[in-house]
């Protein structure tokens, strides 16, 4: 039922998608991008501690020392609770709606649930990100005046960044339970 | 086409029976709402259920069976409640079984006119009925009219779940002809305070219609002339107008419509009685070992210290500030009318002097009108207090002014020596001038924080998370095959921040914040920053 396969983000680095068919009309895909490492962690902690002690022997002031270890604490919370995203799923109902959820390193997930009513279309766009183009799935929301109309862009996979051969392999999953919704409607009508 | 059961998750242990619920055929869903248990009478069933309906207006109807069995016995029950469905005739018919303590349901459609029977896909939600009962969507919808469009959308659900909740009062001991399992609140224990509080709410409710009938005629004496000229300078009487209408808004005898009025009154209501709190406790702090008296008397030498800077100030602009050489006789000229100035409101404040513990004292009380009062009032006196940097500002501003509109008709090179000497004065006093202004914007900016924080959303926010839901999120629980898949419907809770943008107080002024551009702009030009608030600046 689940399989994992490896790709690349538009950056380079390796992440893993994970497909998980749940039922007909329910799957599940996660996006796992790269774990914390304790190396760059490590590196980040004593790049601040050493400036520290250099401003310390300078003006020989013993609170630059408390206000480095208050200022590493603070900002590996802020960095693990509201920065680092380990994995962004997709959860796929057909006739109930898509979730997307983001967790964090630390442990929260931050979840929106967009109803299939609200739903128009899956697509994958481009756009232009630090002088290159990468590609990125996205979400079109429709507009409840204008039938025709596109009222919202919701960007999917914002922090890992799959390249397209990842992209397509979920719109694919996507628009499989998209179309099962287009053809519902038809049947019930032959009812 | 997937059909969905919303199934309650507190009914998934009761007995055997019937499932009642409301049927949206627009999206193919049953909410299911409670179970009937065996025995009862088919006919006693459906009275009841014609009564719950004229009285919540919600569809409810038979949807299909339930079964609980504990053991593997139990044969001759599918049968049984197959008949059930002909008796009561539900298209299509669902039927739910449990088997011994197993996780996964078999679920099956009966569909006995369909022409063309289908294999249906079934989805099983499960919600607490509770979280969802009590829950509120955002962003609020208007109730009125929109039923039809809103049936295809989750808040359906949420408004049927809502609307049930007469069916949920029945408790599990009341004796009648109908067993029901559905949520039902655990005990009664906090009746005794409920009842207490409504003895006392009766008193209470009088006093508020009193007050609100006084405040009518307060607001009414405040419109005559002298007192609306004084109500509209300066913010305290602003703030008091504020908090006035506030009371007005708390004490209405009128019953709040719907959730945003609820939430807006007890908002307010949180509001001021925090500030009210606040301002008691910083009058019990100024009262005590006499700091009324200490701070009276340091205020004077501090007002003696700061006229002193200044006139040392003047003193060095109307020799060679900072090596700049200015035109000496306007130099000397503009010292001199400013030093005079200053005298004068020396003289006044020392006029004062035997009078501002007394006037601290009285103004002391106004605390126990909240904090935001005295905050207020702290902001006029500095403002009183600095009036003679406004009349400095006001005097080189029209000054330069008067310089600027000779640009025309005098000589070039005159006025393009006389102009740092002017520029000079101006930025030096507009520069103090805004050092005034900020303060006073701060005090205005924690003034605004109070009124406008909504703490009881907030709190509500922090205890009961569920009451304000932004939607809802699903998970997918264990599941096996052949079985339903199987979600858990959970209700993911508004953020902080789009509590406090939803549910906002309205202030009565935005007057430091909003203006921070239009006053550099004016201070660019040269036009007046007043002291008080200027009919103006609200047009602009």
């Amino acid at each position: 039922m689940a399989e994992e396969r490896r790709f690349l983000s538009a950056s380079g680095v390796p992440i893993a998608l994970r497909r998980r068919q749940h039922s007909a009309s329910c799957r599940e895909l996660a996006v796992r991008g790269p774990r914390l490492q304790l190396r760059s962690l490590s590196a980040a902690t004593s790049a601040v501690w050493l400036a520290a002690y250099g401003l310390f022997a300078l003006c020989e002031n013993s609170l630059v020392l408390s206000a480095a270890i208050f200022i590493t604490l603070i900002g590996l919370i802020v960095y693990l609770h509201f920065v680092k995203i380990d994995q962004e799923s997709l959860l796929v109902i057909g006739s109930l709606g898509i979730q997307v959820t983001s967790a964090y390193a630390s442990g929260k997930e931050s979840t929106t649930f967009i109803e299939m009513g609200q739903v128009k279309d899956v697509v994958i766009n481009e756009a232009i990100h630090m002088q290159k183009v990468i590609y990125y799935l996205c979400i079109l929301l429709q507009d409840p005046e204008d039938p025709q109309g596109v009222s919202e862009v919701v960007p999917l996979f914002q922090s890992s960044k799959p390249r397209l051969d990842c992209l397509i392999e979920v719109y694919k999953s996507c628009q499989e339970i998209l179309e099962q919704r287009k053809t519902a409607p038809q049947s019930s009508e032959i009812k | 086409m997937v059909l969905k059961v919303f199934f309650p998750s507190c009914c998934s242990s009761a007995d055997s029976g019937i499932l009642i619920g409301r049927w949206i055929s627009e999206q193919n869903s049953a909410v299911i709402l409670a179970v009937v248990h065996f025995p009862f009478i088919p006919v006693q069933v459906k009275q009841y259920l014609g009564e719950v309906q004229r009285v919540t207006k919600v569809s409810v109807s038979v949807l299909g069976s339930w079964s609980n069995s504990k053991q593997e016995k139990e044969e001759s029950l599918s049968e049984f409640l197959e008949d059930l469905g002909t008796i009561f005739c539900h298209e299509p018919w669902i039927q739910i079984s449990k088997e011994g303590d197993s996780k996964f349901w078999s679920c099956s459609i009966l569909q006995k006119h369909s022409k063309n029977p289908q294999e249906e896909e079934i989805i099983l939600v499960y919600y607490d009925q509770r979280k969802v009962m009590l829950s509120h969507l955002h962003p609020p919808l208007d109730t009125a009219g929109q039923g039809a469009e809103d049936a295809s959308k989750l808040s359906a659900i949420f408004d049927t779940v809502a609307r049930s909740q007469v069916l949920f009062m029945t408790d599990r001991y009341d004796e009648g002809p109908i067993k029901l399992t559905h949520w039902q609140s655990d005990g009664v224990e906090a009746s005794i305070i409920v009842e207490l509080l409504k003895q006392a709410s009766v008193p209470a409710s009088l006093l508020a219609s009193n007050l609100s009938l006084h405040s009518h005629v307060f607001c009414r004496v405040l419109k005559f002339w002298p007192l609306s000229f004084l109500w509209s300078k300066l913010s305290t009487c602003e703030q008091l107008g504020h908090r006035l209408q506030h009371l007005q808004v708390i004490s209405s005898n009128k019953k709040a419509q719907n959730q945003n009025q609820l939430m807006r009154k007890a908002n307010i209501f949180v509001s001021l009685l925090i500030d009210v709190a606040l301002g008691i406790l910083l009058m019990s702090w100024l009262y005590r070992k006499n700091r009324i008296g200490h701070l009276a008397d340091t205020l004077i030498p501090v007002a003696d210290h700061v006229a002193e800077e200044l006139q040392d100030l003047l003193q060095w602009l109307m020799g060679a500030p900072a090596g700049l050489k200015m035109n000496r006789a306007l130099d000397q000229v503009l010292g001199r009318f400013f030093l005079y100035h200053i005298h004068l409101w020396i003289s006044y404040i020392h006029l004062l002097s035997p009078f501002i513990e007394m006037i601290l004292w009285y103004v002391g009380l106004s605390a126990c009108l909240g904090l935001t009062v005295a905050l207020c009032i702290l902001s006029d006196i500095i403002a009183l207090l600095t009036f003679h940097i406004y009349f400095l500002q006001t005097s080189i501003a029209s000054v330069s002014y008067f310089l600027f509109l000779f640009i025309g008709t005098l000589l070039f090179t005159i006025l393009l020596f006389l102009l740092p000497t002017t520029a000079l004065y101006y930025l030096v006093f507009t520069l103090l001038r805004l050092l005034v202004v900020i303060v006073q914007g701060l005090i205005h900016l924690l003034v605004d924080l109070i009124d406008s924080l909504p703490l009881y959303s907030l709190i509500l926010r922090l205890c009961r998370s569920y009451r304000l839901a932004a939607g809802v999120k699903f998970r997918v629980l264990e599941q096996q095959d052949g079985k339903p898949l199987r979600l858990l419907m959970q209700i993911n809770p508004l953020s902080y921040g789009g509590v406090v943008q939803t549910y906002r107080l309205p202030t009565y002024s935005c007057y430091p914040r909003d203006s921070w551009a239009s006053l550099c702009k004016k201070l660019f030009l040269g036009e007046l920053i007043y002291p008080w608030k200027h009919k103006g600046d609200k047009q602009n």
